[in-house]
């Protein structure tokens, strides 16, 4: 177990360290994610209420969209060196391999959700920076990262790899994105923990199925 | 001239009694409607060096990428020291080390990044020395502080090949390796096939450059048409004898 664990944080940190090199992947998750908000915000007549009805839909959307851009990037890069055949070759299970993209990814979106997340406060005007939401943004990541890292490898050698992931993550992702939604509508209305709960229950389970079914997933589409 | 893998051996006494290192039974592989490898048997025992030749298309890095476990075959089997590809393939990688066509290194880590975390996924024992060991022995050292991205095409293979050898695997698969190397790091590549060989170790390569390939090798095998066309001891191999099976596949045949 522990060195199983070892491998795939030793995975991880080498795609952190390749992004603490080139900044490709969390720039690209951040810019974009603001970039859709900002629109929004031009796009609707924000008033304290509108913000807490369209807020929470506009801030998941922004972060979905932004999040396969990233994961889209993070496989390019392993394609473009050919790198992937690389990690194939180690005497590591598939399944270790995913989780350890899957850590990296998730860790790329949760550092750009701390950047936007304060921002779409400011723009928005409604409180988001709570225990509630940070909950909800976590288990969101979770299921973004496995759902994405398992559609990249399958769109990876794909040569529309571009179109192919949205394609195939945003439709799956449709009731984590729900779950989010509606739990930040609640927080930001002033719900409590109860008044989300069952949200939180379809993303928990969203997680746990989809993290395992996607760890199955990886090891099939890896190989030719 | 086409002869029964299994009943062959090698032309050295080692080759012909060391332990069976790989055996390919009945490989077939298709892309589409192209059948590349069409009911293939191969086995390589301990102590040789096969040279694989074919005419482009033939199938010769389709077959690489099966033994290196990076490609399924469509049927048959292939085992490595006894381990099935299908079932074992993470031990199997054990005893794998292979150099193909790209050099599978990350571009914006150091030499010394990458074969340290190529040495981690590995579990090398003793890690930084054994850096140091193989980028001396590949003529790496005072590379290994550059990024990969920054190095020319030949130290970049050297690199490859050092990665490859990092974990001190019993097979080595070379496809084209020597390919953009210059002189001294092709002598560099055959001394570690000769070294490769009396350590009574197992060495698969490819080659465009067939008076090379014959000399390195103990057995010259010639793919055409999905199959071995010629299985011979390279001692009784000519250049006319390989280059007379060089015949472009058809399209949409491999």
């Amino acid at each position: 177990m522990g060195a199983a664990l070892a491998t795939v944080w030793t995975l991880a940190r080498k795609d952190l360290l390749l992004e603490l090199r080139s900044r490709d992947i969390v720039l690209a998750i951040v810019v974009f994610a603001l970039l859709v908000i900002t629109i929004f915000t031009f796009a609707i007549e924000l008033t304290p209420s509108r913000s807490r009805d369209v807020g929470p839909g506009v801030l998941w959307a922004a972060v979905a969209f932004a999040g396969v851009l990233g994961i889209n990037r993070s496989f390019a890069m392993e394609a473009e060196g050919d790198t992937l055949d690389g990690l194939m070759l180690t005497p590591v299970s598939r399944e270790l391999i995913f989780f350890g993209k899957s850590l990296a990814n998730f860790i790329f979106i949760t550092v750009a959700e701390i950047v936007i997340f304060p921002v779409f406060e400011a723009l928005f005007n409604i409180n988001v920076l709570r225990i509630e939401t940070i909950v909800i943004a976590l288990l969101a990541s979770i299921g973004f990262s496995a759902v994405g890292t398992a559609f990249a490898a399958v769109s990876v050698r794909v040569r529309s790899r571009e179109i192919m992931l949205p394609l195939l993550f945003l439709p799956t992702v449709i009731p984590l994105i729900m779950a989010a939604v509606e739990s930040t509508s609640v927080v930001v209305n002033g719900g409590s923990w109860s008044g989300f709960s069952a949200w939180l229950q379809l993303a928990i389970a969203f997680d746990v199925i989809f993290v395992i079914a996607s760890a199955v997933l990886f090891q099939f589409v890896l190989e030719e | 001239m086409t002869l029964s893998t299994q009943e062959r051996t090698g032309p050295g006494d080692q080759a012909a009694t060391g332990v069976v290192a790989i055996e390919a039974t009945r490989l077939e592989k298709s892309f589409g409607n192209a059948a590349v490898l069409r009911g293939l048997d191969m086995k390589v025992r301990d102590g040789e060096v096969v040279a694989i030749f074919g005419a482009n298309g033939a199938g010769k890095t389709t077959l690489l990428r099966i033994l290196a476990t990076l490609t399924r075959p469509d049927h048959g089997t292939v085992s490595i020291y006894g381990n099935d590809l299908a079932r074992e393939a993470e031990r199997a990688r054990l005893s794998l080390g292979a150099v193909l066509h790209s050099p599978m290194l990350y571009g914006d880590m150091t030499v010394e990044e990458n074969l340290k975390f190529f040495g981690r996924m590995f579990r090398v024992p003793g890690l930084s020395a054994r850096v140091l060991e193989i980028a001396d022995r590949m003529g790496l050292t005072p590379r290994l502080d550059q990024r990969v991205r920054e190095l020319s095409h030949g130290y970049r293979k050297r690199a490859a090949l050092a990665r490859a050898l990092l974990h001190r695997p019993r097979v080595l698969l070379l496809d084209e390796a020597e390919t953009g190397l210059d002189e001294p790091a092709r002598q560099v590549l055959d001394s570690v096939i000769a070294e490769h060989r009396a350590a009574g170790h197992a060495v698969v390569m490819t080659t465009h450059s067939v008076e090379r390939g014959i000399a390195a090798s103990d057995r010259v095998l010639v793919l055409a048409g999905g199959r071995f066309a010629l299985d011979e001891p390279s001692s009784s191999v000519t250049l006319t004898d390989v280059t007379r099976f060089y015949i472009e596949p058809e399209p949409g045949d491999a």
